[in-house]
């Protein structure tokens, strides 16, 4: 887009990971030999709350440079698997985890993992636009201050903005406060401030959900222009913005069969593969039931 | 619940449609309920104004000998009929201000502790215990210090700091007895800090979930998280709990009457005695000699109301400004 | 600009870039909040301690029911009685501001109602002691009735914040029920929201005494020159009490005297810590109870 646009290298290296893709394509989860393309790498991962189990043995991988979304009904626990990818869950009372999430082939939850480490190479947005307090600029600057990254710190809040399809909405008023916006406004600050440390990876809860159509438009053009940039993981209960944004997706769905029903991955594939020609009968309901 | 309504159901019932005597009985009820509701706050209002009217009534004859330059100047001799508040209300100052400058920022940590680091446990634990230092009366706890606290501190607080910093004039050398503007601080500032702890804790819980979400899934660490979005989100509230506590402070006359040593001069030494507004009155009131002395007592009370009621009324104005802040970004 | 970009997504998950010092800031931050609440509850316990230790010594059966010098009873007896007149003001006045507070004001008038409240309350208890003086005791004589009058004031705003917390708890449909059936106002208020307020209110009342009980300086103008050997109920006249007592033997410097005021001090604290802790968890109850 922009010249002094990101790392040039990192780019270079995204799409030879990328180029690397159709070798993988058949394979549903990544046999051991075509690990190294995969960022996430999750084997029989189980989450409980307190007593309550929310998410049994799911074995998904992430691919690099993609954007995968994963969909279901609400209470699959989609989001709690999102959640537990950058350890945004540790902070909930009760939280533990089974299985075994791979990043980059480090456990993400093994000994000497630290946290604050993880969540800067994996971004998050949240499903409310959570802008802090602070005018537009310092909601941007604020975590890269944080890194130390002062050289060219205007540069850096600009290119995130632009980056966020942003910029022209708000470059006269960047001293203003960042709660003036709108909704939708607010939720792409919120992506700036994410891509402004420049993450490896970027996790999306819902973005769109608060929005009205137009703002959702935006975001969902938005992803594109990011694509390729950061391997994005999104969450989202509208199929049509699966099926618009995503190269992979992935079914949640809630396990019936125990004695409550528990969240569970149904089925994962290519996102048209999902929708035109899905294998498990469950997730053939659940897409003609809310295509038709 | 149903149970309660029910009589109630039949009894109105009734009432609507036979009685006429009922229903002049509850028109006047209803009125009677209302008229005194309305008293009982007007009790309230009044009894403000009087506080005010008789704090400066009585204080009317010093007010008329000695004008305004009594709160500056700083004679206080009751057998000469000389009375000036100035070392007064300097020994208010110091003995408010370190209880502030030492007891805020401990209460604001003690706020995030309980709000941010401790588990629900111990956090179900500390915080009503911090309430209690609340609870113990300024008479017991100014005993403590005149028996425990002052000695430890003149033995060894005090020598410590005049060895390491006695460069400094504040840290003079120690007197003999513990009695000092440097204990009455001490437990000054053990009173404030459970008044704006508690308020802070309020204040860090009322920070949105999103918005600590939002800051940590920016790879901030737990102190970044505080100083960036905590702190910023409430500053207003904890300034105004900050002023409530130094009103608290100010207004002190028991315990510091008990530590202090009520000295009469200005000095620059914590260590030596001094005086405040408040432990003067309770002081000498009692064995007051004159109209005049008493007087003068009851004009350091009218300088005491005007600086604690604006203190006051400056917090009430921030936090309620606050809390309109709080409702329009929810 | 590059200089934000994760050098290397793959290298393991341990803190990287400035994170460590970041980090080290981050614990010796949390040790500083940590070291504080400790503070804050030692200077507790070593009090407590203290007069633990120290009175129990003095405390036996004549020291709580014999007059001086075997006991301090008179001085019990007349905080009692301060205590108990000082209530039978301040409740019923509190208990009708509440009222007012939640039935009638609008939003103007509370919210003067309020501001006088928190003054009231944000009083110097000593200014309320010139104000007896000068009301009740000048040119007359000391009493404890003049004593009590200041500890109502003390206690007032108290109570009526305290009730109107329950208050606002009573289920608004129960007023709706009565209002339609026709049931007058104060039919309802007397029979239905007073009766489910009661456990709130006692308990916010005896918070309220917990906190008047050890005030002093208003005595010291008030009820100060008594005779210490006097059983008195009478609070017309000047009335031996604890809090004074206390203060007069703690600046009298005779070690038996210490010895008397730390029994004073432990039975006057054992009041106050029980009475404010067994309130505080009955008034959790009730709101519990009220809001479910």
């Amino acid at each position: 887009m922009n010249p002094p646009e990101k790392t040039a290298p990192s780019r270079v290296r995204i799409q030879t990971g990328a180029a690397a893709v159709p070798a993988a394509v058949t394979g549903t989860t990544a046999a051991p030999a075509f690990q190294p393309e995969l960022v996430f790498d999750s084997r029989d991962v189980s989450i409980f709350y307190g007593a309550k189990q929310a998410l049994t043995a799911v074995t998904l991988g992430i691919r690099r440079g993609e954007i995968t979304a994963l969909i279901g009904p609400s209470g699959c626990g989609k989001t709690t698997f999102l959640r537990s990818l950058n350890r945004m869950n540790d902070s909930v009372s009760g939280f533990r985890i089974e299985g075994s999430i791979r990043y980059h082939g480090h456990e993400l939850y093994g000994g000497n993992v630290d946290q604050v480490e993880v969540r800067r190479r994996i971004g998050m947005v949240f499903q409310k636009p959570n802008p802090f307090p602070k005018s537009i600029y310092d909601n941007v600057a604020w975590a890269p201050r944080n890194l130390g990254l002062r050289r060219g710190l205007d540069e850096r809040v600009e290119a995130a903005l632009r980056g966020a399809a942003l910029w022209d909405e708000v470059k006269d008023r960047l001293k203003d406060s960042a709660l003036g916006l709108s909704g939708g406004q607010q939720q792409r600050l919120c992506i700036a401030r994410a891509i402004a440390i420049e993450p490896d990876v970027l996790l999306l809860d819902e973005p769109a959900s608060a929005l009205d159509p137009i703002a959702t438009g935006a975001i969902e053009d938005l992803m594109h222009s990011l694509k390729g940039r950061f391997t994005i993981v999104i969450v989202t209960h509208n199929m049509q913005q699966a099926a618009r944004v995503a190269d992979r997706t992935a079914f949640f769905s809630l396990e019936t069969g125990g004695e409550k029903p528990v969240g569970t991955l149904i089925e994962v594939g290519e996102t048209e593969r999902i929708f035109a020609e899905p294998r498990d009968p469950r997730t053939r309901d659940y897409v003609t039931g809310r295509f038709g | 619940m149903s149970t309660v309504s029910h009589p109630a159901a039949r009894v109105g019932g009734r009432a609507g449609r036979t009685s006429p005597l009922r229903k002049r009985l509850d028109l006047l009820g209803d009125r009677l309920l209302f008229g005194v509701c309305l008293l009982a706050a007007l009790i309230a209002a009044a009894t403000i104004v009087l506080v005010g009217y008789q704090i400066v009534h009585g204080a009317s004859p010093a007010i008329s000998k000695f004008g305004f330059a009594f709160v500056y100047e700083t004679t206080w001799q009751p057998n000469f009929g000389a009375f000036g508040a100035g070392s007064l209300l300097f020994g208010t100052a110091v003995t408010s201000t370190f209880a502030l400058v030492l007891g805020a920022p401990i209460a604001i940590a003690i706020g995030l502790f309980l709000t941010l680091l401790a588990p629900r446990g111990v956090r179900g634990v500390v915080g009503p215990l911090v309430e209690l230092l609340a609870a113990i009366p300024s008479v017991i706890l100014g005993f403590w210090g005149l028996l425990v606290l002052g000695p430890f501190l003149q033995a060894h607080v005090e020598p410590f700091l005049h060895g390491t910093l006695g460069f400094l004039p504040i840290f003079g050398a120690p007197e003999t007895t513990g009695l000092s503007v440097f204990t009455a601080s001490v437990i000054l500032t053990l009173m404030v800090i459970p008044i704006i702890a508690s308020i802070s804790r309020d204040l860090f819980q009322s920070v949105p979930r999103e918005l600590q979400d939002g800051a940590s899934a920016l790879g901030a660490t737990r102190w970044e998280v505080v100083r960036g979005v905590v702190l910023p989100t409430t500053s207003s509230g904890v300034v105004a709990a900050c002023l409530l506590g130094l009103g608290r402070a100010l207004g002190e006359a028991i315990a510091v009457s008990q530590v202090i040593g009520a000295g009469s001069t200005l000095q620059a030494s914590l260590f030596k005695s001094g005086d405040t507004l408040a432990s003067r009155i309770a002081l000498q009131f009692p064995g007051a000699l004159t109209e005049l002395h008493k007087a003068s007592l009851f004009y350091c009370g009218v300088i005491l109301l005007a600086i604690g009621l604006a203190s006051n009324l400056v917090a009430q104005a921030i936090g309620r400004r606050f809390s309109y802040q709080g409702a329009t970004a929810r | 600009m590059s200089e934000g970009a994760i050098p290397d997504p793959a290298a393991p998950l341990t803190p990287s870039g400035n994170l460590r010092r970041r980090q080290l800031v981050s614990r010796a931050a949390e040790l500083a909040a940590t070291a504080a609440a400790v503070l804050a509850v030692g200077a507790l316990a070593i009090v407590v301690y203290t007069v633990v230790s120290r009175g129990a010594k003095a405390i036996d059966l004549d020291f709580v029911f014999t007059g001086y010098p075997t006991g301090v009873g008179p001085m019990l007896l007349g905080t009692l009685v301060i205590a108990l007149v000082a209530t039978a003001m301040a409740m019923p006045v509190g208990v009708l501001i509440a009222l007012y507070l939640t039935e009638y004001a609008g939003a103007r008038g509370s919210n003067a109602l309020r501001l006088t409240l928190d003054l009231l309350n944000g009083l110097p208890s000593i200014i309320l002691g010139l104000f007896v003086f000068a009301l009740l005791v000048d040119h007359k004589q000391q009493s404890g009735f003049a004593g009590a009058v200041a500890l109502a004031i003390i206690e007032l705003p108290l109570i009526a914040r305290g009730s109107q917390e329950v208050l606002l708890l009573v289920p608004q449909s129960l007023r709706e029920a009565s209002d339609a059936l026709g049931v007058a106002r104060w039919r309802s208020v007397l029979t239905v929201v007073l009766p489910t307020a009661l456990g709130g209110i006692v308990t916010s009342t005896v918070l309220a005494v917990a906190r008047a009980a050890g005030e002093t300086a208003p005595l010291i103008l008030a009820s100060s020159v008594f005779d210490p050997k006097s059983f008195t109920v009478n609070p017309f006249e000047s009335m031996p009490n604890v809090p004074v007592w206390i203060y007069k033997l703690s600046e009298e410097g005779n070690p038996e005297g210490f010895t008397e005021a730390w029994g004073m001090s432990l039975l006057l604290v054992s009041f106050i810590l029980f009475a404010s802790l067994g309130a505080r968890a009955l008034l959790a109850r009730s709101k519990r109870k009220l809001s479910s």
